[in-house]
Protein backbone atom coordinates (compact mmCIF):
# COMPACT_ATOMS: atom_id res chain seq x y z
CA UNK A 1 0.00 0.00 0.00
CA UNK A 2 1.52 3.31 -1.09
CA UNK A 3 0.48 6.80 -0.12
CA UNK A 4 -0.07 8.97 -3.20
CA UNK A 5 3.12 10.80 -3.97
CA UNK A 6 1.49 14.24 -4.10
CA UNK A 7 -0.06 14.00 -0.62
CA UNK A 8 1.40 16.58 1.76
CA UNK A 9 1.86 15.50 5.36
CA UNK A 10 3.26 17.32 8.35
CA UNK A 11 4.93 16.15 11.53
CA UNK A 12 1.86 17.09 13.56
CA UNK A 13 -0.42 14.78 11.58
CA UNK A 14 -2.05 17.27 9.19
CA UNK A 15 -2.70 15.79 5.75
CA UNK A 16 -3.51 17.76 2.58
CA UNK A 17 -4.49 16.28 -0.75
CA UNK A 18 -3.53 18.95 -3.34
CA UNK A 19 -5.57 17.27 -6.07
CA UNK A 20 -8.88 17.43 -4.21
CA UNK A 21 -8.39 20.06 -1.50
CA UNK A 22 -9.31 17.52 1.19
CA UNK A 23 -7.51 17.95 4.49
CA UNK A 24 -7.40 15.72 7.57
CA UNK A 25 -6.06 15.98 11.07
CA UNK A 26 -4.44 12.82 12.36
CA UNK A 27 -3.02 12.03 15.80
CA UNK A 28 0.65 11.41 16.60
CA UNK A 29 0.35 7.74 15.64
CA UNK A 30 -1.14 8.66 12.26
CA UNK A 31 1.68 11.14 11.68
CA UNK A 32 4.26 8.46 12.44
CA UNK A 33 2.63 5.91 10.16
CA UNK A 34 2.19 8.36 7.30
CA UNK A 35 5.80 9.46 7.50
CA UNK A 36 6.98 5.87 7.38
CA UNK A 37 4.68 5.02 4.46
CA UNK A 38 5.66 8.16 2.55
CA UNK A 39 9.30 7.25 3.00
CA UNK A 40 8.56 3.92 1.34
CA UNK A 41 9.09 1.77 4.41
CA UNK A 42 7.66 -1.72 3.82
CA UNK A 43 4.45 -2.62 5.66
CA UNK A 44 6.11 -5.47 7.53
CA UNK A 45 8.87 -3.20 8.84
CA UNK A 46 6.36 -0.61 10.03
CA UNK A 47 4.42 -3.26 11.89
CA UNK A 48 7.61 -4.65 13.40
CA UNK A 49 8.56 -1.20 14.67
CA UNK A 50 5.14 -0.75 16.25
CA UNK A 51 5.30 -4.13 17.99
CA UNK A 52 8.70 -3.24 19.41
CA UNK A 53 7.76 0.26 20.46
CA UNK A 54 4.21 -0.15 21.78
CA UNK A 55 2.43 -2.55 24.10
CA UNK A 56 0.18 -4.18 21.50
CA UNK A 57 -0.41 -7.77 20.41
CA UNK A 58 0.23 -8.87 16.83
CA UNK A 59 -3.47 -9.76 16.42
CA UNK A 60 -4.64 -6.35 17.63
CA UNK A 61 -2.10 -4.64 15.38
CA UNK A 62 -3.38 -6.55 12.34
CA UNK A 63 -6.96 -5.47 13.06
CA UNK A 64 -5.90 -1.85 13.61
CA UNK A 65 -3.77 -1.89 10.48
CA UNK A 66 -6.72 -3.08 8.40
CA UNK A 67 -8.85 -0.25 9.84
CA UNK A 68 -6.09 2.22 9.06
CA UNK A 69 -5.88 1.11 5.43
CA UNK A 70 -9.67 1.33 5.06
CA UNK A 71 -9.54 4.90 6.37
CA UNK A 72 -6.75 5.81 3.96
CA UNK A 73 -8.71 4.32 1.06
CA UNK A 74 -11.88 6.17 2.03
CA UNK A 75 -9.89 9.38 2.23
CA UNK A 76 -8.56 8.72 -1.27
CA UNK A 77 -4.96 8.91 -0.09
CA UNK A 78 -3.66 5.60 -1.48
CA UNK A 79 -2.29 4.86 -4.92
CA UNK A 80 -4.79 2.70 -6.80
CA UNK B 1 10.38 43.84 -18.09
CA UNK B 2 11.16 46.85 -15.90
CA UNK B 3 8.22 47.84 -13.73
CA UNK B 4 8.69 51.49 -14.81
CA UNK B 5 7.32 50.64 -18.24
CA UNK B 6 3.89 50.25 -16.71
CA UNK B 7 4.11 53.11 -14.25
CA UNK B 8 1.40 55.65 -14.96
CA UNK B 9 -0.71 53.17 -16.89
CA UNK B 10 -4.36 54.15 -16.48
CA UNK B 11 -6.67 51.15 -16.12
CA UNK B 12 -10.45 51.39 -15.75
CA UNK B 13 -12.14 48.53 -13.91
CA UNK B 14 -15.78 47.63 -13.28
CA UNK B 15 -17.19 45.30 -10.61
CA UNK B 16 -16.41 47.38 -7.51
CA UNK B 17 -19.28 45.76 -5.59
CA UNK B 18 -17.15 44.04 -2.96
CA UNK B 19 -20.19 42.81 -1.01
CA UNK B 20 -21.47 39.36 0.03
CA UNK B 21 -21.91 38.48 -3.65
CA UNK B 22 -18.81 40.28 -4.85
CA UNK B 23 -17.89 41.44 -8.30
CA UNK B 24 -14.31 40.72 -9.30
CA UNK B 25 -13.22 44.38 -9.62
CA UNK B 26 -11.42 44.88 -6.31
CA UNK B 27 -9.60 41.55 -6.61
CA UNK B 28 -8.54 42.48 -10.17
CA UNK B 29 -7.24 45.84 -8.92
CA UNK B 30 -5.35 44.18 -6.07
CA UNK B 31 -3.76 41.79 -8.57
CA UNK B 32 -2.76 44.63 -10.89
CA UNK B 33 -1.15 46.58 -8.05
CA UNK B 34 0.66 43.43 -6.90
CA UNK B 35 2.07 43.01 -10.40
CA UNK B 36 2.69 46.57 -11.57
CA UNK B 37 3.13 48.41 -8.27
CA UNK B 38 1.33 51.47 -6.97
CA UNK B 39 2.46 53.59 -9.95
CA UNK B 40 -0.54 52.56 -12.04
CA UNK B 41 -3.68 54.69 -11.95
CA UNK B 42 -6.93 52.80 -11.30
CA UNK B 43 -10.20 54.36 -12.40
CA UNK B 44 -13.33 52.74 -11.05
CA UNK B 45 -16.47 52.32 -13.14
CA UNK B 46 -19.61 51.76 -11.08
CA UNK B 47 -23.35 51.35 -11.57
CA UNK B 48 -24.53 51.83 -8.00
CA UNK B 49 -23.63 54.57 -5.51
CA UNK B 50 -22.89 52.11 -2.73
CA UNK B 51 -20.39 49.87 -4.47
CA UNK B 52 -17.70 49.75 -1.76
CA UNK B 53 -14.76 50.17 -4.15
CA UNK B 54 -15.91 53.72 -4.95
CA UNK B 55 -14.90 54.77 -1.43
CA UNK B 56 -11.63 52.83 -1.23
CA UNK B 57 -9.21 55.47 -2.45
CA UNK B 58 -6.17 53.43 -1.51
CA UNK B 59 -7.12 51.19 -4.41
CA UNK B 60 -9.24 53.35 -6.72
CA UNK B 61 -8.14 56.88 -7.57
CA UNK B 62 -11.51 58.04 -8.86
CA UNK B 63 -14.77 56.38 -9.83
CA UNK B 64 -17.28 57.31 -12.52
CA UNK B 65 -20.82 56.05 -12.75
CA UNK B 66 -21.77 54.18 -15.92
CA UNK B 67 -25.19 53.88 -17.56
CA UNK B 68 -26.82 50.48 -17.06
CA UNK B 69 -26.28 48.00 -19.90
CA UNK B 70 -29.96 48.27 -20.89
CA UNK B 71 -29.32 51.89 -21.95
CA UNK B 72 -27.30 50.57 -24.88
CA UNK B 73 -23.92 51.04 -26.46
CA UNK B 74 -24.30 54.70 -27.44
CA UNK B 75 -24.86 55.77 -23.86
CA UNK B 76 -21.90 53.67 -22.76
CA UNK B 77 -19.62 55.01 -25.47
CA UNK B 78 -20.63 58.62 -24.74
CA UNK B 79 -19.92 58.14 -21.06
CA UNK B 80 -16.56 56.45 -21.67
CA UNK B 81 -15.59 59.20 -24.11
CA UNK B 82 -16.19 61.75 -21.35
CA UNK B 83 -14.24 59.67 -18.80
CA UNK B 84 -11.39 59.25 -21.29
CA UNK B 85 -11.22 63.03 -21.75
CA UNK B 86 -10.81 63.42 -17.99
CA UNK B 87 -8.46 60.51 -17.28
CA UNK B 88 -6.77 59.42 -20.51
CA UNK B 89 -7.53 55.73 -20.12
CA UNK B 90 -5.14 53.11 -21.48
CA UNK B 91 -7.09 49.93 -20.77
CA UNK B 92 -10.58 48.87 -19.72
CA UNK B 93 -11.31 45.64 -17.85
CA UNK B 94 -15.07 44.94 -17.65
CA UNK B 95 -15.94 42.38 -14.97
CA UNK B 96 -19.69 41.82 -15.24
CA UNK B 97 -21.33 39.22 -17.49
CA UNK B 98 -24.25 41.54 -18.18
CA UNK B 99 -22.12 44.43 -19.48
CA UNK B 100 -19.82 42.39 -21.71
CA UNK B 101 -22.00 42.40 -24.81
CA UNK B 102 -21.89 46.21 -24.98
CA UNK B 103 -18.19 46.46 -24.18
CA UNK B 104 -17.34 43.94 -26.90
CA UNK B 105 -19.48 45.90 -29.36
CA UNK B 106 -17.73 49.20 -28.72
CA UNK B 107 -14.23 47.70 -28.34
CA UNK B 108 -13.14 48.86 -31.86
CA UNK B 109 -14.23 52.46 -31.16
CA UNK B 110 -12.47 52.37 -27.81
CA UNK B 111 -9.32 51.09 -29.50
CA UNK B 112 -9.49 54.00 -31.97
CA UNK B 113 -9.63 56.32 -28.97
CA UNK B 114 -6.52 54.63 -27.60
CA UNK B 115 -8.24 52.44 -25.02
CA UNK B 116 -7.25 48.79 -25.22
CA UNK B 117 -9.14 45.77 -23.97
CA UNK B 118 -8.78 42.00 -24.21
CA UNK B 119 -12.24 40.55 -24.63
CA UNK B 120 -13.88 37.50 -26.18
CA UNK B 121 -15.92 37.92 -29.36
CA UNK B 122 -19.72 37.97 -29.36
CA UNK B 123 -19.60 34.49 -30.87
CA UNK B 124 -17.41 33.19 -28.03
CA UNK B 125 -19.64 34.91 -25.51
CA UNK B 126 -22.71 33.16 -26.94
CA UNK B 127 -21.11 29.69 -27.12
CA UNK B 128 -20.77 29.38 -23.33
CA UNK B 129 -24.00 31.16 -22.52
CA UNK B 130 -26.11 29.19 -20.04
CA UNK B 131 -28.79 28.88 -22.70
CA UNK B 132 -26.36 27.21 -25.13
CA UNK B 133 -24.00 25.41 -22.75
CA UNK B 134 -25.51 21.93 -23.12
CA UNK B 135 -25.42 22.17 -26.90
CA UNK B 136 -21.82 23.41 -26.73
CA UNK B 137 -20.84 20.50 -24.48
CA UNK B 138 -22.50 17.86 -26.65
CA UNK B 139 -20.83 19.22 -29.76
CA UNK B 140 -17.36 19.37 -28.26
CA UNK B 141 -17.25 16.35 -25.98
CA UNK B 142 -17.65 18.05 -22.59
CA UNK B 143 -19.85 16.74 -19.79
CA UNK B 144 -22.61 19.31 -19.23
CA UNK B 145 -25.76 18.63 -17.15
CA UNK B 146 -29.01 18.36 -19.11
CA UNK B 147 -31.11 21.52 -19.05
CA UNK B 148 -34.49 23.02 -19.93
CA UNK B 149 -35.22 26.58 -20.94
CA UNK B 150 -38.05 27.90 -18.80
CA UNK B 151 -40.43 30.52 -20.13
CA UNK B 152 -43.62 29.59 -18.26
CA UNK B 153 -44.68 27.74 -15.10
CA UNK B 154 -45.65 24.78 -17.31
CA UNK B 155 -42.02 24.54 -18.44
CA UNK B 156 -40.95 24.25 -14.79
CA UNK B 157 -43.28 21.28 -14.35
CA UNK B 158 -41.94 19.60 -17.49
CA UNK B 159 -38.37 20.06 -16.26
CA UNK B 160 -39.26 18.60 -12.85
CA UNK B 161 -40.85 15.58 -14.54
CA UNK B 162 -37.62 14.91 -16.39
CA UNK B 163 -35.00 15.76 -13.74
CA UNK B 164 -36.92 15.01 -10.51
CA UNK B 165 -35.78 16.80 -7.36
CA UNK B 166 -33.40 18.24 -6.48
CA UNK B 167 -32.78 20.29 -9.60
CA UNK B 168 -31.09 23.65 -10.14
CA UNK B 169 -32.91 26.80 -11.25
CA UNK B 170 -30.59 29.42 -12.73
CA UNK B 171 -30.96 33.05 -13.72
CA UNK B 172 -29.97 34.13 -17.22
CA UNK B 173 -26.97 36.08 -15.93
CA UNK B 174 -26.62 35.45 -12.20
CA UNK B 175 -27.93 33.43 -9.27
CA UNK B 176 -28.80 29.76 -8.99
CA UNK B 177 -30.88 27.82 -6.50
CA UNK B 178 -31.02 24.12 -5.73
CA UNK B 179 -34.73 23.35 -5.30
CA UNK B 180 -36.32 20.33 -3.66
CA UNK B 181 -40.05 20.91 -4.24
CA UNK B 182 -42.28 22.28 -6.97
CA UNK B 183 -43.15 25.27 -4.76
CA UNK B 184 -39.48 26.16 -4.42
CA UNK B 185 -38.95 25.65 -8.14
CA UNK B 186 -41.81 27.97 -9.11
CA UNK B 187 -40.75 30.60 -6.57
CA UNK B 188 -37.16 30.56 -7.88
CA UNK B 189 -38.37 30.66 -11.48
CA UNK B 190 -40.56 33.72 -10.82
CA UNK B 191 -37.86 35.52 -8.88
CA UNK B 192 -35.09 34.90 -11.42
CA UNK B 193 -37.38 35.74 -14.34
CA UNK B 194 -38.21 39.08 -12.69
CA UNK B 195 -34.55 39.83 -11.87
CA UNK B 196 -32.74 38.83 -15.04
CA UNK B 197 -35.38 38.16 -17.69
CA UNK B 198 -35.93 34.99 -19.64
CA UNK B 199 -35.24 32.33 -20.25
CA UNK B 200 -34.61 30.98 -16.80
CA UNK B 201 -32.74 27.68 -16.94
CA UNK B 202 -33.49 24.42 -15.12
CA UNK B 203 -30.42 22.24 -14.87
CA UNK B 204 -30.03 18.60 -13.85
CA UNK B 205 -28.52 18.38 -10.36
CA UNK B 206 -25.11 16.72 -10.30
CA UNK B 207 -23.91 15.42 -6.96
CA UNK B 208 -20.20 15.71 -6.34
CA UNK B 209 -17.32 17.99 -5.44
CA UNK B 210 -17.45 21.54 -6.75
CA UNK B 211 -14.28 22.91 -8.30
CA UNK B 212 -13.67 26.30 -9.85
CA UNK B 213 -11.06 27.10 -12.46
CA UNK B 214 -9.76 30.59 -13.25
CA UNK B 215 -8.02 30.87 -16.58
CA UNK B 216 -7.03 33.30 -19.31
CA UNK B 217 -7.03 32.44 -23.00
CA UNK B 218 -4.80 34.12 -25.59
CA UNK B 219 -7.44 34.10 -28.34
CA UNK B 220 -5.40 31.62 -30.38
CA UNK B 221 -6.47 28.39 -28.71
CA UNK B 222 -4.10 28.45 -25.74
CA UNK B 223 -4.35 29.28 -22.09
CA UNK B 224 -1.79 31.59 -20.52
CA UNK B 225 -2.72 30.37 -17.06
CA UNK B 226 -5.06 27.86 -15.44
CA UNK B 227 -5.55 27.74 -11.65
CA UNK B 228 -8.06 25.48 -9.88
CA UNK B 229 -9.70 26.14 -6.52
CA UNK B 230 -11.97 24.16 -4.24
CA UNK B 231 -14.45 26.08 -2.14
CA UNK B 232 -14.04 25.43 1.58
CA UNK B 233 -16.79 27.71 2.88
CA UNK B 234 -19.85 28.69 0.88
CA UNK B 235 -22.33 31.50 1.58
CA UNK B 236 -26.07 31.00 1.29
CA UNK B 237 -25.75 32.41 -2.24
CA UNK B 238 -23.29 29.66 -3.10
CA UNK B 239 -20.35 32.05 -3.22
CA UNK B 240 -16.95 31.02 -1.93
CA UNK B 241 -16.03 32.69 1.36
CA UNK B 242 -12.92 30.54 1.68
CA UNK B 243 -11.14 28.32 -0.79
CA UNK B 244 -7.87 26.53 -1.49
CA UNK B 245 -5.88 26.08 -4.67
CA UNK B 246 -5.77 22.49 -5.88
CA UNK B 247 -3.83 20.88 -8.68
CA UNK B 248 -4.72 17.96 -10.90
CA UNK B 249 -3.72 17.53 -14.56
CA UNK B 250 -7.34 16.79 -15.51
CA UNK B 251 -8.40 20.34 -14.55
CA UNK B 252 -5.68 21.84 -16.73
CA UNK B 253 -6.64 19.52 -19.58
CA UNK B 254 -10.30 20.50 -19.33
CA UNK B 255 -9.52 24.22 -19.48
CA UNK B 256 -7.00 23.70 -22.29
CA UNK B 257 -9.63 21.80 -24.30
CA UNK B 258 -12.08 24.67 -23.76
CA UNK B 259 -9.53 27.25 -24.92
CA UNK B 260 -8.64 25.10 -27.93
CA UNK B 261 -12.20 24.60 -29.20
CA UNK B 262 -13.28 28.21 -28.59
CA UNK B 263 -10.04 30.19 -29.14
CA UNK B 264 -11.14 32.00 -26.01
CA UNK B 265 -9.75 35.49 -25.60
CA UNK B 266 -9.60 36.94 -22.10
CA UNK B 267 -10.27 35.81 -18.57
CA UNK B 268 -12.87 33.20 -17.71
CA UNK B 269 -14.02 30.94 -14.91
CA UNK B 270 -15.22 27.35 -15.23
CA UNK B 271 -17.56 26.03 -12.54
CA UNK B 272 -17.10 22.27 -12.39
CA UNK B 273 -18.75 19.42 -10.53
CA UNK B 274 -16.73 16.23 -10.24
CA UNK B 275 -19.19 13.36 -9.75
CA UNK B 276 -18.57 10.04 -8.01
CA UNK B 277 -17.41 8.46 -11.27
CA UNK B 278 -14.79 11.17 -11.60
CA UNK B 279 -16.42 12.90 -14.59
CA UNK B 280 -15.95 16.67 -14.72
CA UNK B 281 -19.31 18.31 -15.44
CA UNK B 282 -19.20 21.93 -16.57
CA UNK B 283 -21.96 23.74 -14.67
CA UNK B 284 -21.15 27.19 -15.97
CA UNK B 285 -18.49 29.17 -17.80
CA UNK B 286 -18.28 32.79 -16.73
CA UNK B 287 -16.79 35.08 -19.39
CA UNK B 288 -14.61 37.10 -17.01
CA UNK B 289 -12.32 36.71 -14.02
CA UNK B 290 -13.91 35.38 -10.80
CA UNK B 291 -14.05 37.38 -7.56
CA UNK B 292 -11.38 35.07 -6.09
CA UNK B 293 -8.87 35.96 -8.84
CA UNK B 294 -6.32 37.30 -6.33
CA UNK B 295 -5.83 33.71 -5.17
CA UNK B 296 -4.22 32.98 -8.55
CA UNK B 297 -1.65 35.69 -7.76
CA UNK B 298 -0.97 34.10 -4.38
CA UNK B 299 -0.47 30.76 -6.15
CA UNK B 300 2.06 32.28 -8.55
CA UNK B 301 -0.01 33.28 -11.61
CA UNK B 302 -1.04 36.91 -12.01
CA UNK B 303 -3.81 36.53 -14.57
CA UNK B 304 -4.98 40.19 -14.56
CA UNK B 305 -1.41 41.34 -15.25
CA UNK B 306 -1.19 38.85 -18.13
CA UNK B 307 -4.46 40.26 -19.51
CA UNK B 308 -3.17 43.84 -19.40
CA UNK B 309 0.06 42.88 -21.17
CA UNK B 310 -1.87 41.08 -23.92
CA UNK B 311 -4.25 44.03 -24.22
CA UNK B 312 -1.17 46.15 -24.87
CA UNK B 313 -0.17 43.77 -27.66
CA UNK B 314 2.66 42.06 -25.81
CA UNK B 315 3.50 38.39 -26.20
CA UNK B 316 2.99 36.70 -22.86
CA UNK B 317 4.73 33.43 -22.06
CA UNK B 318 2.25 30.96 -20.54
CA UNK B 319 2.66 30.40 -16.83
CA UNK B 320 3.94 27.00 -15.83
CA UNK B 321 3.32 25.45 -12.43
CA UNK B 322 1.39 27.00 -9.54
CA UNK B 323 1.25 26.31 -5.85
CA UNK B 324 -1.48 24.06 -4.48
CA UNK B 325 -2.56 24.66 -0.89
CA UNK B 326 -2.84 28.47 -1.06
CA UNK B 327 -5.87 29.49 0.93
CA UNK B 328 -8.10 32.55 0.84
CA UNK B 329 -10.47 33.56 3.60
CA UNK B 330 -12.74 36.47 2.75
CA UNK B 331 -13.72 38.87 5.52
CA UNK B 332 -16.05 41.79 6.17
CA UNK B 333 -14.80 45.26 7.02
CA UNK B 334 -16.78 48.39 7.83
CA UNK B 335 -15.20 51.04 5.65
CA UNK B 336 -15.99 54.56 6.86
CA UNK B 337 -16.90 57.35 4.46
CA UNK B 338 -18.75 60.66 4.73
CA UNK B 339 -22.24 61.41 3.51
CA UNK B 340 -20.62 64.08 1.30
CA UNK B 341 -18.79 61.29 -0.53
CA UNK B 342 -22.07 59.48 -1.13
CA UNK B 343 -23.63 62.75 -2.27
CA UNK B 344 -20.77 63.35 -4.70
CA UNK B 345 -21.15 60.02 -6.51
CA UNK B 346 -24.97 60.06 -6.30
CA UNK B 347 -25.47 63.60 -7.64
CA UNK B 348 -22.50 64.09 -9.96
CA UNK B 349 -21.79 60.49 -10.94
CA UNK B 350 -18.11 60.75 -10.13
CA UNK B 351 -16.04 60.65 -6.98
Amino acid sequence: MKIKSNIATSENGFIFNPATGDSFSGNAMAAELLLAMKNGKPEEDIKKDILEKYDVSAEQLERDWDDWIVQLKEANLLEI
Amino acid sequence: MAPDKYSGLCIAVTGLNANDNPGPGMAVIRSLKAGFGDGIKIIGLAYESLEPGIYMHDHVKKTYQLPYPTEGTKALLDRLTYIHQQENLDIIIPNFDSELFNFIKIAPQLQEMGISSFLPSHHQLTLRDKVHLKEFGSKNGFYVPADHKLFTADDVKKAADEFNFPMVIKGKFYEAYVVYTMDQALKSFNQLNASWGGPVIAQQYIKGTEINIAAIGDGKGNNISVVAMRKLYITDKGKAWAGVTIKDPEFIELANNFARVTNWKGGYEMEIMKNEEGNLYILEINPRFPAWIYLTVAAGHNQPVALVKMALGEEVIPYDDYEAGKLFIRYSWDHIADIKDFQQISVFGEF
